[in-house]
């Protein structure tokens, strides 16, 4: 068993509760930051436990904090990222639902260590219910003298509210979050500046996901270096995992980043292996992180087993490696075309985009259109390798990260499987089913590209 | 000050200087040197916030400053991005610039109808001269064109949704040179639209600004919809008397009638002083203005091609309008 | 795909609309977690309240409650409105059935599940039943893929369907016939 640094309680009977939650050792991260720490202490406790930002792009969370902009008579606020839209991802849901105390005891001890006025939970607007329940756990932490004014006699004044989000993916983006948080269209805003100098109003600000929120309490607990000792290398810590697909056991786990591939996909304690079938394809972090074959999972391409780890899994750059992104993973089995998941992914991020820059607004589109045609048994082969121009052309050139979220898992799809794409186009009548390789699994007839 | 090299030429420009304006520095310091310039298609000095939208701006930084030198990674949009001092940037030297610069107008084009020869814009229109420039001689899009119903928003103003490329420049004419913005963009990604939402004109003094603004056929001015293609009209510098605004126009001449009344655009494209509604569409007899003389067009324009400043010119003369000026020899290098 | 766009929408043929004296107050609890000059801030969290106090959809005049509420330009509303895709513009069903299609629900079932609601409803994604019953849409992500496939009414989740879950709820629903809404306690 992986020692767990979230989760620890989470099955606790009343730990919902603020009762039942101090009564597992809840709020201690507050009353020791505030009584005994400088805020600055705090901000070094996190960058001594390397922990990176659990929301995707895994920046250091330390050197995010200390880029925060400090003018004088200037509020700062922090804004928690609970937008989670990453196709594949669930785990801050999870959280936020079996274990709100947690993260309203984050966004406590994070908002001291920044010195922030108030702070925001952004979270998604299909999340209404953990709205409600996140609104229940502020309300008790105010009661209780968490949150308001002069928090356990320190002197800290803190606020935290609730904000609702209404359905739109680019919300996740930090600063298309902020708009929205503003009353705007999510539109993404052009950096520089970045929301450490303008941010939320245009004070600075700090945006984190809930997991890296949350992540603060143990590591202030138990001090930035004991949470270093689990991990390998620049992946420390435990991490949540969301598992779905194709999988015996889907949910939510919490790892020791550094487990192998092979364990966290196949022993009991976590996904359970693949069901009834063979195991087809990954993608271990989300979307928009690149798909790679089941054996490029396990090993990497010089043969090397494969660690669930921010450097092993992107471990051979987008040739044959992926990301760990945000710990979104599902695995496909061998009954699954990867054509029509690949239009599925190009579908979602065609109706994501805010329409705001042309590269993304357009060529989403476009993909969108090239796939469909494909996976129907009308495609061509220059539509391949237009679709392969086309997610080149996108990635790099727009606003926001978007844009190459939607270039990845095409640009990923045609690399590694460019053999089943060609088969849909030589065989139009055989894909005419939807379900056309769940009564004959595909079988590769050319060599994959990465061999 | 900092100092700043654009396609390996250097120029100093004020802190807070954006790398376009440091291009448009250099264009202007020197003509021969004006294809450093990126072209811009969402950017508008005179409108704040601005651009970064269309893309077709981008330019590869490849030394970021001289405290840090690291390139930037993607290529940045030059009407947002600050300079530098010791910053070098690459744009036509570039391939790889250039090669991205034709995906974002490929990009511009697949769902544009290219219905120029029925679009009241053509001849002054961006996305023409970015296509001209940067476009493939024939579309890979083979799929049917989004369109939406052109509508009138207001009396004087035709909205063509089908051509618009987003650029956000009429919103903000809106929002910041009018009072009470009645139109936005509404729904999202690729069905985005430029909209009251609900019928509801556009109604202020100064909406006909939009117009001037719109880089494409999609905001036209119906008083002038189909009298004539822009070039074999004649333009002229005039002005007149506004209680309103400046009262600094370009009335575009067919014989002796005003077709058409539009601000003055500068060397970018841009106007100069935006002007009233009654300037524009309600004061269409050439009496009620004092005509400065014809106005100067870049030799490269299609309006240029009917040689109408001479024309004119001879025309002035032969009324013998006391203050017409004197014809100067046609003289190529100026203009 | 293709069809031309209709760029305009009327007043016409749409109730008045005004909030409830408790919805104000909610409005007003909702306003006061934002500095006194960014009552913006408060606009998504009030339109999903109009929605819900219109029969779960936003008409012009819900909206423009909306920009009185908070001093805004109905441009203002508008634009947010039409961005966000929870926010329905037409008329929905008492029971607004949103079916999760991105890949991980794909990969798990999700095209049977459409496909048996349509079968069962005779209606297509994104249409509504006569008797105004149920509205069927898909939707994308909803952040449930771990129990895969799934739906969302209301607040409610409804995970890990099957055609036998499907056709309980249906019969559930058609008992109970009551609104369901987002922000429903």
């Amino acid at each position: 068993m992986g020692r767990k640094l979230l989760f620890e309680h989470i099955t606790k009977p009343g730990i919902q509760g603020l009762e039942g939650y101090r009564a597992n050792g809840g709020y201690r991260s507050v009353e020791k930051a505030l009584k005994t720490m400088s805020p600055e202490a705090v901000v070094e406790e996190v960058k001594k436990s390397g922990l990176r930002g659990r929301g995707g792009a895994g920046f250091p969370t330390g050197m995010k904090w200390s880029f925060l902009a400090k003018p004088p008579g200037v509020p700062r606020h922090i804004v928690c990222n609970a937008d989670e839209s990453e196709p594949g991802t669930f785990k801050d849901r999870y959280l936020m639902e079996r274990i709100p105390h947690l993260l309203v005891e984050g966004m406590i001890t994070s908002g001291f260590a920044l010195g922030a006025e108030s702070g925001y939970i952004y979270i998604r607007g299909e999340y209404f219910y953990v709205h409600r329940i996140l609104e229940r756990a502020i309300a008790e932490a105010y009661a209780a003298g968490w949150l308001g004014k002069n928090i356990l006699g320190s002197g800290f004044d803190f606020d935290l509210h609730m904000h609702i989000g209404a359905g739109a993916y680019i919300c996740g983006e930090e600063t298309a979050l902020l708009e929205s948080l503003e009353g705007k269209r999510g539109n993404p805003r052009i950096k520089p500046p970045f929301p450490a100098v303008k941010g939320l109003y245009d004070r600075p600000t700090v945006v984190n996901n809930v997991e890296t929120i949350a992540a603060v309490v143990p590591i202030v607990n138990d001090g930035g270096e004991e949470y270093a000792k689990i991990g390998v290398g620049k992946s420390t810590g435990t991490k949540l995992i969301s598992a779905g697909g194709n999988i015996k056991r889907p949910g939510v786990y919490e790892i020791e980043l550094g487990i192998t591939c092979d364990e966290f996909l196949n022993s009991d304690e976590y996904c359970g292996g693949i069901e009834g079938r063979a195991l087809k394809a990954v993608v271990p972090g989300g979307s928009s992180v690149p798909i790679i074959p089941g054996e490029l999972f396990l090993k990497t391409a010089a043969g090397e087993t494969r660690l669930m780890t921010y450097e092993s899994l992107s471990d051979g750059g987008f040739a044959t490696g992926s990301m760990l992104g945000s710990g979104g993973f599902y695995a496909y089995n061998d009954a699954q075309c990867i054509v029509r998941s690949t239009w599925n992914h190009a579908r979602f991020y065609h109706h994501e985009s805010c329409g705001q820059c042309s590269p993304c607004r357009e060529g989403t589109g476009w993909m969108e259109k090239l796939l469909h045609r494909i996976e129907n048994g009308h495609g061509h082969m220059e539509d391949i390798d237009l679709l392969w121009d086309i997610q080149r052309r996108i990635e790099g050139n727009t606003i926001c990260p978007l844009g190459d979220a939607a270039a990845w898992p095409v640009a990923s799809a045609i690399r590694h499987f460019r053999d089943e794409f060609e088969y849909h186009v030589k065989y139009p009548t055989k894909v005419k089913d939807p379900d056309h390789f769940a009564k004959e699994p595909f079988k590769r007839e050319l060599k994959a590209s990465y061999a | 000050m900092a100092k700043v090299t654009i396609d390996n030429i250097e120029i100093e420009v004020p802190d807070g200087t954006t790398i376009l304006q440091a291009a448009r520095m250099i264009g202007e310091r020197n003509k021969a040197d004006r294809h450093v310039v990126p072209p811009t298609m969402c950017y508008y000095s005179k409108l704040k916030t601005s651009g970064g939208y269309c893309r077709t701006c981008i330019v590869k930084v490849t030394k970021g400053s001289e405290k840090d030198p690291r390139p930037m990674p993607k290529p940045v949009a030059s009407c947002r991005t600050n300079v530098m001092d010791g910053m070098v940037v690459e744009n036509t030297i570039n391939a790889d610039l250039i090669e991205s610069r034709k995906s974002v107008t490929e990009f511009l084009l697949i769902n544009h109808p290219l219905d120029c020869p029925i679009c009241d814009q053509a001849g002054e229109c961006h996305l023409q001269d970015l296509s001209y420039e940067n476009g493939k001689e024939a579309s890979r899009y083979q799929f049917e064109r989004r369109t939406f119903d052109p509508i009138d928003i207001g009396e004087t103003i035709k909205l063509h949704m089908t051509r618009c490329i987003l650029c956000y420049r009429c919103v903000k004419v809106a929002e910041q040179i009018t009072d009470g913005r009645v139109h936005g963009v509404i729904n999202r990604g690729d069905v985005s639209e430029i909209s009251t939402y609900i019928q509801e004109a556009i109604d202020n003094d100064f909406s006909g600004n939009v117009i001037d603004v719109c880089p494409v056929g999609a905001l036209t001015d119906k008083t002038f919809r189909f009298a004539s293609r822009v070039w074999f009209t004649q333009p002229l510098d005039a002005h007149r008397d506004c209680p309103k605004c400046s009262g600094k126009t370009v009335l575009w001449m067919k014989g002796e009638e005003v077709l058409r009344v539009t601000g003055r655009k500068d060397q970018w494209g841009e106007v100069e002083e935006f002007i009233c509604n009654t300037c524009r569409f309600e004061t269409k007899d050439k009496a009620a203005w004092t005509i400065e003389g014809p106005r100067k067009i870049d030799r490269h324009s299609v309006i240029s091609q009917g040689h109408y400043e001479r024309k004119l010119q001879q025309k002035l003369l032969d009324k013998a309008a006391p203050d017409a000026p004197s014809i100067e020899p046609f003289n190529i290098a100026d203009r | 795909m293709g069809a031309t766009i209709k760029a305009v929408t009327t007043r016409e043929g749409t109730k008045p609309f005004a909030f409830s004296e408790a919805a104000l107050a909610e409005c007003r609890s909702i306003i006061a977690r934002y500095p006194a000059e960014r009552s913006k801030s408060a606009l998504i969290p009030i339109l999903h309240i109009a929605q819900s106090e219109n029969d779960g959809w936003l008409s012009v005049n819900a909206m423009d409650a909306v920009a009185q509420v908070l001093g805004l330009k109905h441009i203002e509303v508008y634009e947010v409105a039409s961005f966000y895709s929870m926010f329905n513009l037409h008329p929905v069903g008492t029971y607004h059935l949103e079916v999760c299609q991105t890949s991980p629900c794909m990969i798990r079932g999700s095209e049977k599940i459409v496909g048996h609601l349509s079968k069962k409803l005779g209606i297509q994604p994104g249409e509504t039943t006569k008797d105004g019953m149920f509205t069927l849409k898909t939707v994308e992500c909803l952040g449930s893929c771990g129990s895969a496939p799934m739906l969302q009414c209301g607040a409610k989740y409804y995970e890990d369907l099957t055609p036998e879950k499907v056709d309980a709820m249906l019969d559930a629903m058609r008992a109970e016939n009551k609104r369901q809404t987002y922000t429903d306690r």
